[in-house]
């Protein structure tokens, strides 16, 4: 014990003596937060429309009009000519061409009904849905303006249906708060595991591992010394995250806090287990980082921190049972932002046990004191 | 014949620099080489990466776990679950017995939407022509909650629609969409331009920062710099093996994304791969930059980490629109080397355009490019002395 304390009290002193800590610490994940949460956004704000009018008649300059209205639409272009159109799109300056054919209007009128074209540039295929079903959305409400003011009345003996929806947890849909409970994760969890893993590289590297060795100092001793300043580090980076949360974006706190700390003391374990199993196979820091950093965007875009993980293939969901950040992902989401308590993270919590004691295992037996 | 010889000799010492430097070169590449671990990593990021995004990473919704409040259980609400559920994005996740329980379905993540119908559901519809249909879904994720509900009323609103029979309405304005340059809208199209951008400053930025100050860290530079060879050339063979390995990536992304997702190459391939060199380039230069900076490998790599690579893969516009961002993210953009990259890649790819239509963006790189190298020289100099 006497053994353990004096290794602790030497890598604290270590960690703190090194200038870059305190940054890597309490900078990056300021800068990250707030960098990445608002970056990460997929609300449509802004949408560039350009209108080609071969029309020129008063429904096509309301239709066009009532674009204008919309808070997601600029137009950008009200031309004539479909080239200086499409030279637009191929310039990334509008999003979407929204083209009237001549006889437009008279078709309307005529006939009842009458197309207009959409052209969207889909290179972004998520970007281009959210536009066409914005653009539908408004033009079938233009539809009903239209319908109920030419026709005066509402089509008689039909139903009148309505669908209500309502946003749990979440009324205004606002995206921040769900990015930033992912963010959160991916910190906590790169901090502790890179620091723990070239911590313990750099000392294999510089050769002073190898002074630690000869001396009486057991393996699960060394190792031990090696995890606990990064597992308190990364409990503490959990905190400070949670308060940073709370300042910039309002996050809400709805679960229990012990528990998610109860979590996340397991899941840190789990997570630091791999670094240092990383690091006993490593001989440099360059190959280690490279190692973890695979391992790391692997988990990363597994997660599902930017995607929903249930809307992965099925072997991607088969992967992620060995995938601890796909866990704490769920997890963490979980009791932020729905309050749900022990009995609903229960099998991810005694999975994420099972997972710290194997990686824990299988870092001491790995490390050898002789090389 | 004094001429002669003259050329003779300076041919001779330039022969001789040749060599040294190429020797130096094949120190550098069996460097690499002889680490197998990190070489199968090199080559098989992309690899990963690109199968990771073009199958895994989609904002596309399927199986969205659906539970029903149903008291009534009549003909019309068991139609509409059933149309519901047969649409392949939903899966059912039961009934419920009432609205009570939704909390704890959300909770538990039982369910993501679930759709309560009334009691008397069918009766009050004959009677009332009234039908009121509730869709609660767990909003944490705001976007896939968001898609849900759009796709849930999109199906009811075409059940009503079959129901209806072919009622013409009587002023109907018919949208028709036209998708360009992604007709199947794929979000692997974006991800491939994306992967590379991400990719080649991985390896070249990050690979050259590390390695180089891996000398200085060790104090292994002192003896290169007290060598012959000139710092320039000590670059040049640093960065040399780095250029060919993320060409080799480059070709690789490419090549795959074609093969195996069906990402249309409609421009010009040489031009193509021109760009991805003068790309490479800019990020050598920049891991050179880097090194220049940092002391220990640590810092480089804290750098190159949370300076680079998160900026391009959140700023460059790779996964989230540029657009949508706050305006001084977008200010912050601009100096991301992947941001304009990226463009080019997607014209030349995707809309087969020239450059005629990326020479300001090509123009923004290559400015990039010498900045970064007047800088890291200049930084390298003072060294020396």
């Amino acid at each position: 014990m006497r053994i353990l304390l004096t290794l602790l009290k030497k890598e604290f002193k270590q960690i703190f003596r090194n200038r870059m800590m305190l940054p890597v610490i309490f900078v990056i994940p300021v800068v990250q937060m707030i960098l990445l949460v608002y970056a990460a956004s997929l609300e449509m704000k802004n949408i560039d429309l350009v209108v080609v009018d071969h029309d020129l008649s008063q429904t096509s300059r309301r239709l066009t009009a009532s674009f204008e209205g919309s808070d997601f639409y600029t137009l950008k272009g009200n031309t004539q000519h479909d080239e200086a159109a499409e030279n637009l799109m191929i310039r990334d300056r509008a999003d979407i061409i929204i083209r009237f054919k001549h006889g437009f209007e008279e078709d309307l009128v005529n006939e009842g009904n009458a197309d207009i074209q959409l052209i969207i540039n889909a290179i972004n295929a998520t970007e281009a849905g959210l536009i066409q079903g914005n653009t539908q959305q408004i033009i079938r409400k233009f539809n009903q303006d239209i319908r109920t003011e030419w026709s005066g009345i509402q089509h008689a003996g039909q139903a009148q249906w309505r669908m209500i929806p309502s946003f749990w947890f979440n009324p205004l849909l606002d995206y921040k708060i769900y990015m930033f409970s992912g963010i959160l994760v991916i910190l906590v969890t790169l901090i502790g595991m890179f620091l723990t893993a070239l911590n313990l590289v750099r000392e294999k590297e510089l050769g002073t591992a190898e002074q630690i060795n000869v001396t009486p100092v057991r393996k699960y001793q060394f190792l031990v010394s090696k995890l606990l300043p990064f597992w308190i580090i990364a409990l503490f980076e959990l905190a400070f995250g949670l308060v940073l949360g709370r300042i910039l974006f309002d996050l809400p706190i709805r679960g229990s806090l012990p528990l998610l700390f109860g979590f996340a003391s397991v899941y840190l374990l789990a997570v630091l287990g791999i670094g240092l199993f990383f690091s006993t196979f490593s001989q440099t820091q360059q190959q280690l980082m490279f190692v973890a950093f695979f391992f790391m965007i692997t988990f990363i875009l597994m997660s599902g921190v930017f995607t929903p993980a249930e809307s992965m293939p099925e072997w991607a969901q088969k992967i992620n049972i060995i995938n601890p950040m796909a866990y704490f992902m769920r997890v963490n989401r979980m009791i932020l932002l729905k309050g749900s308590g022990f009995q609903d993270i229960s099998r991810e919590f005694y999975s994420l046990c099972l997972f710290a004691v194997v990686m824990l295992t299988l870092a001491i037996n790995n490390y050898r004191k002789t090389s | 014949m004094i001429l002669f010889h003259a050329v003779f000799t300076v041919a001779q010492t330039e022969i001789k620099r040749m060599k040294r430097f190429f020797g130096f070169v094949l120190k550098e590449f069996r460097h690499i080489f002889r680490d197998p671990r990190t070489l199968a990593i090199l080559f098989g990021l992309p690899m990963v990466m690109i199968i990771l995004f073009g199958y895994v990473v989609s904002n596309d919704i399927k199986d969205i776990r659906l539970a029903v409040v149903d008291p009534s259980r009549d003909a019309v609400t068991r139609q509409i679950t059933d149309k519901i559920l047969s649409s392949g994005y939903f899966i059912s996740a039961g009934y419920l017995e009432q609205e009570k329980d939704i909390e704890q379905a959300f909770q538990g993540d039982r369910a993501r939407l679930v759709l309560l119908f009334g009691s008397d559901f069918e009766e009050k519809l004959m009677r009332e022509k009234k039908a009121d249909v509730r869709l609660v879904v767990d909003a944490a994720d705001a976007n896939s909650a968001q898609l849900a509900v759009n796709y849930a009323e999109g199906i009811i609103r075409s059940w009503l629609r079959e129901q209806a029979g072919e009622v013409k309405l009587p002023v109907q304005i018919e949208a028709i969409p036209r998708m360009m340059y992604n007709q199947e809208l794929r979000g692997v199209y974006m991800f491939v331009p994306g992967l590379m951008a991400l990719i080649l400053m991985l390896i070249s930025a990050l690979m050259t920062s590390v390695t180089i100050t891996r000398e200085k860290e060790f104090g292994t530079m002192e003896p290169l710099l007290a060598s012959p060879l000139k710092p320039r050339e000590i670059i040049m063979g640093k960065v040399t093996p780095y250029v060919f390995l993320s060409f080799i990536n480059a070709i690789t992304i490419i090549t795959l994304g074609i093969l195996v997702f069906g990402v249309p190459l409609r421009g010009s391939v040489i031009l193509l791969l021109a760009e991805s060199m003068l790309y490479i380039t800019l990020a050598l230069s920049l891991g050179v930059f880097i090194s220049s900076l940092a002391r220990s490998q640590q810092i480089a790599m804290v750098i190159s980490m949370v300076g680079l690579m998160l900026p391009t893969i959140l700023l460059s516009g790779f996964i989230f629109p540029i657009d949508n961002m706050p305006e001084i993210l977008q200010a912050f953009s601009t100096i991301m080397p992947a941001r304009w990259f990226i463009v080019i890649v997607k014209n030349i790819m995707l809309k087969g355009t020239g450059l005629a239509f990326v020479w300001k963006e090509t123009l923004i790189l290559l400015a990039m490019t010498l900045f970064f190298i007047i800088a890291a020289v200049r930084k390298f100099k003072t060294r020396l002395e």
